[in-house]
Order: structure tokens, then sequence, then C-alpha cells
């Protein structure tokens, strides 16, 4: 049967297992969009703003593991997509982000609405294609699912010109992919694998550093033996937190600038780093002169380009960290390495994190704490800035894809987005977003679809009436001028939420606080928003100043 | 880190966009490109890369994985640690006035270049070659006066039987 463009790709999207397609309609996709009205298995998502759209598809790809979907119209609707796509990319995120296109003739023309889709998203995205004929959407559509799934996953950007989805073809839909020049190496080499075993079984202070390709490879089980069956200590970055429970005793928390002092001083006296799907971001790292100078290095990833990009590496091996991880477990065995468990437990009960009571105000610390008392099992979606640093902090993650966050690229407004998709890909659980009153405002119009469904998402905003990281910085750095970071003219959000039809509850006291969260968990027939006004000049600490040493982390100002 | 000449000799997909994506990964993340090449190979669907770069041994590294890891990308070899042979033909309007040609002819035979047009007062010079020879070509016609000069860029091929 010979099918328009449009209704070839939402047959080939059923074909993928598309659930969800979030997307705001306009002139150059509305082919799409009316082979999607009330279509029975491929359900639209309509959201407000484009960047939500796709920021909502990234979140329901982190919460769930599958294929994200977004979908926009050409040109406005498909530079709104961009930073939804740029954040997807620099996580490793899952996508297909599907753009309108106008017509093949008016290509190249300054067009109404045109815009040079496949130039402007290249260094954002792993790759992308541009549909000029009906007959090669099925083709496309899978390769474009296998390659945002497999190897290093990323968003993988569809343009889609309008008179494609019009022409009619015969659908047949590819039952195998082969693309000669993509073939991931999964496996790790085992001689590599045997040479990493031999440098974990001689060291004296080893410590295992795992990142967000261990969610990402569904390899948290694997990572979980690794650490029990060596007894090694092992940290978690911002990406990975949940990977490995926090509650453990051999959890040293997160690394990096804000992260505990523990992982810091480990990473400095350490004399084996066992890497797994982390990048020695600069963020964790530190000055890369200071960083882990005393200690080789063993990096699994599954790209090879990330190898030995900041740090040199000793033994690298490129593969799936899943397989890697299960291979060796095969053959390593408990490590002795009492002297320097016992410096770590010292770490760690000396440099907990901690903040300090300020007068009446409400400590935004002590609201995650409480939120992390109530809301345990619950995914939290964070956004970006003070408020991320606090919950990745004080909310302590058990389990892989429990927490969502921008972390490569900070995208602020990033979380209100996400968890919608986080709720629509995972109905049974309770999404928790905390939110900051900066990023809130960003994309405070995805309220609307959250309200229309009925999402049950419990809106936490961290409101210090600044743009309070920013404004962290200023006092440290820029002698306390705070320049474009005042927040004080923020309209009430609580108002505002009963204004949009959800419930909105503001809290001013410490009394308040915790009777709030505990009235959130009552609402199950939408969103309820609680903002909480809290200490408005309190800081992120540990620090490590950007440029510094991990051993020269700031424990808090004196 | 010192740094050094690489060749790299890139097979791609001949598809559009191709030559986009690899100009975007060298600009993006600041690699250098000295000069490129780029045709069909003997088979239509694939097109052939010759890259000249240059950088320490960590951005030749990370360039070549790089390289690799763009969907669109075949195969790449880093000829400069292979045995291989390279050429680059350069065209050069020099100026010859009829009493001086002559000696300019001779160079030329020396080098094994070709005339491939003539006027009145000057001659286009076509010489192949590596870089050593061109630019021992292009020393020698300098007194005369180049009006212009353009080259192709290096192309490569490994030496033997392929691997």
């Amino acid at each position: 049967m010979e099918l328009s463009g449009a209704n070839i790709l939402i047959e080939s999207l059923k074909q993928e297992g598309v659930e969800y397609i979030f997307g705001v309609n306009g002139g150059a996709a509305m082919p799409i969009f009316d082979a999607l009205y009330e279509h029975p298995d491929v359900k639209l998502i309509m959201m407000r703003h484009e960047q939500g759209a796709s920021h909502a598809a990234d979140g329901y790809a982190r919460a769930t593991g599958k294929v994200g979907v977004t979908l926009a119209t050409s040109g406005p609707g498909a530079t709104n997509l961009v930073t939804g796509i740029a954040t997807a990319y620099m996580d490793s995120i899952p996508m297909v982000a599907i753009t309108g296109q106008v017509f093949t003739h008016l290509m190249g023309n300054d067009a109404f609405q045109e815009c040079d889709v496949i130039g402007v998203t290249r260094p954002v995205c792993k790759h992308s294609y541009l549909i000029k004929s009906g007959d090669e959407v099925a083709e496309v559509i899978a390769e474009a699912f296998h390659i945002a799934s497999t190897g290093r996953p990323g968003p993988v950007v569809v343009d889609f010109a309008k008179d494609a989805q019009i022409h009619e073809s015969l659908f047949r839909y590819p039952e195998k992919i082969n693309i000669r020049s993509y073939k991931p190496k999964v496996e790790g080499h085992p001689r590599q694998i045997a040479k990493a075993v031999e440098l974990i079984h001689n060291a004296e202070r080893p410590m295992i550093y795992a990142g967000g390709g261990v969610p990402l490879a569904n390899a948290s089980e694997e990572l979980r033996e690794l650490a029990i069956k060596t007894g090694i200590p092992i940290t978690v970055t911002l990406m990975g937190l949940g990977a490995f429970p926090e509650t453990h005793p051999l959890a040293m928390e997160m690394p990096g600038m804000h992260g505990s002092c523990c992982a810091n001083y480990a990473f400095t006296d350490s004399d084996l780093v066992i890497a797994v799907g982390a990048r020695f971001d600069d963020r964790v790292t530190g000055d890369l002169t200071k960083f882990a100078p005393n200690a080789k290095k063993i990096h699994i990833d599954i790209d090879a380009s990330c190898i030995g990009k900041n740090v040199p590496i000793d033994v690298p091996i490129v593969g799936d960290a899943k397989r890697v991880l299960a291979e060796m477990n095969k053959l390593v065995h408990r490590v002795d390495i009492e002297p320097w468990m016992r410096q770590i437990d010292e770490w760690k009960e000396q440099y907990p994190f901690e903040y300090q009571q300020n007068g009446d105000n409400i400590m935004p610390q002590y609201v995650i704490e409480q939120i992390y008392d109530l809301y345990s099992d619950a995914i939290v979606v964070g956004d970006v800035g003070q408020h991320q640093m606090w919950a990745a902090q004080y909310f302590k993650f058990t389990e892989p894809r429990q927490w969502l966050n921008s972390g490569g690229l900070g995208t602020m407004g990033f979380s209100l987005p996400a968890a919608i998709g986080a709720q629509l890909g995972c109905p049974d659980k309770t999404v928790v977003n905390i939110n900051g009153d900066g990023s809130y405002i960003m994309t405070i119009q995805e309220l609307v679809p959250a309200i229309t469904m009925k999402l049950p998402l419990k809106i936490f905003i961290i409101n210090n009436m600044y743009l309070g990281m920013v404004r962290q910085w200023q006092e440290l750095f820029h002698q306390k001028r705070y320049a474009a970071v005042d927040y004080h003219d923020n309209p009430d959000f609580a108002l505002l939420a009963e204004a949009f039809g959800a419930t909105g509850i503001r809290v001013e006291r410490i009394e308040d606080v915790r009777p709030a969260l505990e009235k959130a968990k009552g609402i199950t027939d939408g969103p309820v928003v609680i903002d909480f006004i809290v200490d408005e000049e309190e800081n992120v600490f540990p620090m490590v100043p950007a440029g510094a040493g991990l051993g020269d982390v700031i424990r808090g100002l004196a | 880190m010192t740094e050094e000449r690489h060749i790299f000799s890139v097979l791609v997909e001949n598809r559009f966009g191709v030559l986009a994506r690899i100009a975007g990964l060298f600009s993006g993340r600041g690699f250098n490109i000295d000069s490129l090449n780029v045709a069909e190979t003997d088979d239509p669907d694939v097109s052939h890369m010759t890259i000249v770069t240059h950088g320490d041994t960590q951005i030749i590294e990370q360039i070549y994985k790089h390289l690799n890891k763009l969907i669109d990308v075949i195969k790449v070899t880093d000829l400069t640690v292979e045995n291989h042979v390279e050429r680059e033909i350069v065209l050069i309007k020099v100026y010859a006035e009829p009493q001086r040609r002559g000696e300019i002819l001779q160079i030329m035979e020396i080098f094994r270049a070709h005339t491939i047009d003539v006027s009145p007062d000057s001659l286009i010079i076509e010489v192949t070659g590596d870089e050593g020879k061109l630019k021992a070509v292009v020393d020698l016609l300098r007194p005369y006066g180049i009006q212009e000069l353009v080259r192709t860029g290096k192309i490569a091929i490994m030496r033997g039987a392929a691997k």
C-alpha cells in the first residue's frame, strides 16, 4: 500500500515502539501532525514551546532508557529545539528530533520559516538526515533510531521537507540496519581487561570513578558487583548518581567542584583510578596538573575519543560498560586495602556535607533533606544552579535513572519539561521536580500540558530570589558586585500556579516546610507547585574554585 | 610537546554534507587543516579525502578518533606512520619574456614540469611532486616573477598491497 511520507514516518515510529512524541505544530510539519491526529498508538504530547518539547523527550529518554522523540516545524520551531538537542548531546541521551522543512523547490531561497537545520544542528547532534523524498523515510527513521540508541547514545536530527511528507510511496520497514561506516565496539579487549584487573589487585589506594555512562549502559548492577566484590570505594558523578547507592558504606558521594571532600581527597591521594563511563570533565577534575597525580588510570568508555582527551590513561578499554564490567567481575577478587579504607572513613566522618542554620530562615539544604525524607523513592528531576548541587548533595540516590539533570550543557529550564517526559515514561513513579526560581521561569509555560494531562508532578522551587550560583561566584570572586542576578521581582509562584490551574503553596516558615511537602503527597490529580522562600545568600559548599586543584577545596566560609 | 605534520587518508560516504561535517569537526575543536583534497574514488558511493594537519601527539590522536566517530566516515588511516607516497600539483604562472624563456624551460626539464599555456610574456607551468620538489621549483622560478600560483593540496596513497 502506498502511504504519504508523513504516514510512513508514523508507521516507522510505531515499528520502533514509540509511545509519545513531544511537539509543537507549525506550517512545514502540518502533514505529520495531521497523520498523528487521534492516532491510537503514537500519542502527540502538545507542549507549549519547542525547547520544552525537546527537554520532555529528553526526560522521557533519561527515565526509561528508550529513545525520546520530539517534533517541530521548520525555521523558528527547529531553532527552538536546538537547546534541547545540545542538552541531550552533551549528556549522551538517545533522541530523535524531527523537524519540518520547507518544500524542496523552496530550499535555499530564504523561504518563509526556512532555516538550514542540518547546518545549525551539526555540531550538537550525533548525526543528521535531510529527507527530500517520501521513499527515503522508512530507512532514515530506522537508521536514526539505531544511531541514537547504540554506541555512545545521542540525538539524531531528521529534517523532513514538506513535499516529502505529502509524497506517497510504498512502506516497507527495514528488518536489519547495516551501516558500514558505523559499527560501535561493545566488547572490551580481553588483554586490556586482564591488565586492568592486575592493576586493581596490586593497588594500595584504588578508587572507582563512575559517571553517566553507567546508567546509560544499564550497567549499575555490574558496577555494584565490581565495587562490592573488590571492596573498592567509589565516587559517582553528578551524571551517574544512583548508579551506586549513596547509602552504601563504600560510597564516597559525588566528586568535583561541589562534591564531597572525601571523594576529592581520595582522587588526590589515590594510586589507581578506575573510570567507568565518565569523561574527566573539568567540573570533576579541577586543575588537570593536580588531578590524581599519583594514580594509574583505567578508563572504560564506549567512545574512544573520550579516552585520553583530558587525562593520560594507562589502561584504555573501549567497550560497553555493562559487558566490560561483567568480564572484569569474573576475574576480580577482594583487595586488601584496609589502611586506605580507614583513611576514606576518616574523611567521610570528618567532612560530611553540612550547613549552618541562619536565624529563622528556611535553609535550602533543609528543604532537600525533608524532600528526601518524604520522597526517597521518587524520580528527582533537577534543574541547574545551586538547588541542583544541594539536591545532589543532600538527596541520597540509590537507583539508576532516579536523578535526571542537565549536567553537561547545564541548561536552565530543563527540569519542568523533562519531568513531564519522565512522568509519562514512568506513570507508576512519583516524579519530583526540584527547581530554582531562575530556572523555573525559563520554561514555566510547560505547566500547561502538565495540568491538561493531570500529571501529579511535585514541583518544588528553592526560591532565593537570585540567580544563586552566579551570585555565589560574584560574592566569592567579584567583590559582591551582584550584576544581573537580583530576582526579587519574581512573581508569586504559588499564585501563578493557581492562575495556570495547578495547586500552588507558598512556604515562608521552617515549620511549614514538612506539612507542605506532606500535603503535596496527597495531591494526585495534577501538578502541585510549592514555592519555598529560602535563605537568600546561602552558598554551596564544599567548593573547588574553577581552575584550582581538588585538594584545594574550600569547605566553607569561616 | 612538539608539533608534527600528519597526513590522514579518509574514506567517506559520498553523501550530501559530509565535507561540512569534517570541516565542522576541525573548526569546532580548534584543529588545524593545512590542506584538504576531496574526490570520488573508483567506487562512486565513496569519496576519498586527504587531510594534512599538524599538532602534538595528543591532538593527532584526538583528530584520528573524532574522524572515526563521524557516522559517514568509513575508514581513517594516518599515512604518516605508514609507508606511503604523496603528490601535489602546482600550477605556476610565471613572467617569461622571450629572452628568458630558455632558462625557464631548462629548469622545467630538470623537474619534469610541463608548459600548459604560453602567452607573449608569461608561461603557465604544471609541476607534480612531493613537497620538497615543489618547493625547489617554486624557489627557482621566484626570481623570474611569479604572477599566480595554485596548488591542489596533497593527495597520498599507501604503498604495496591494500590492507
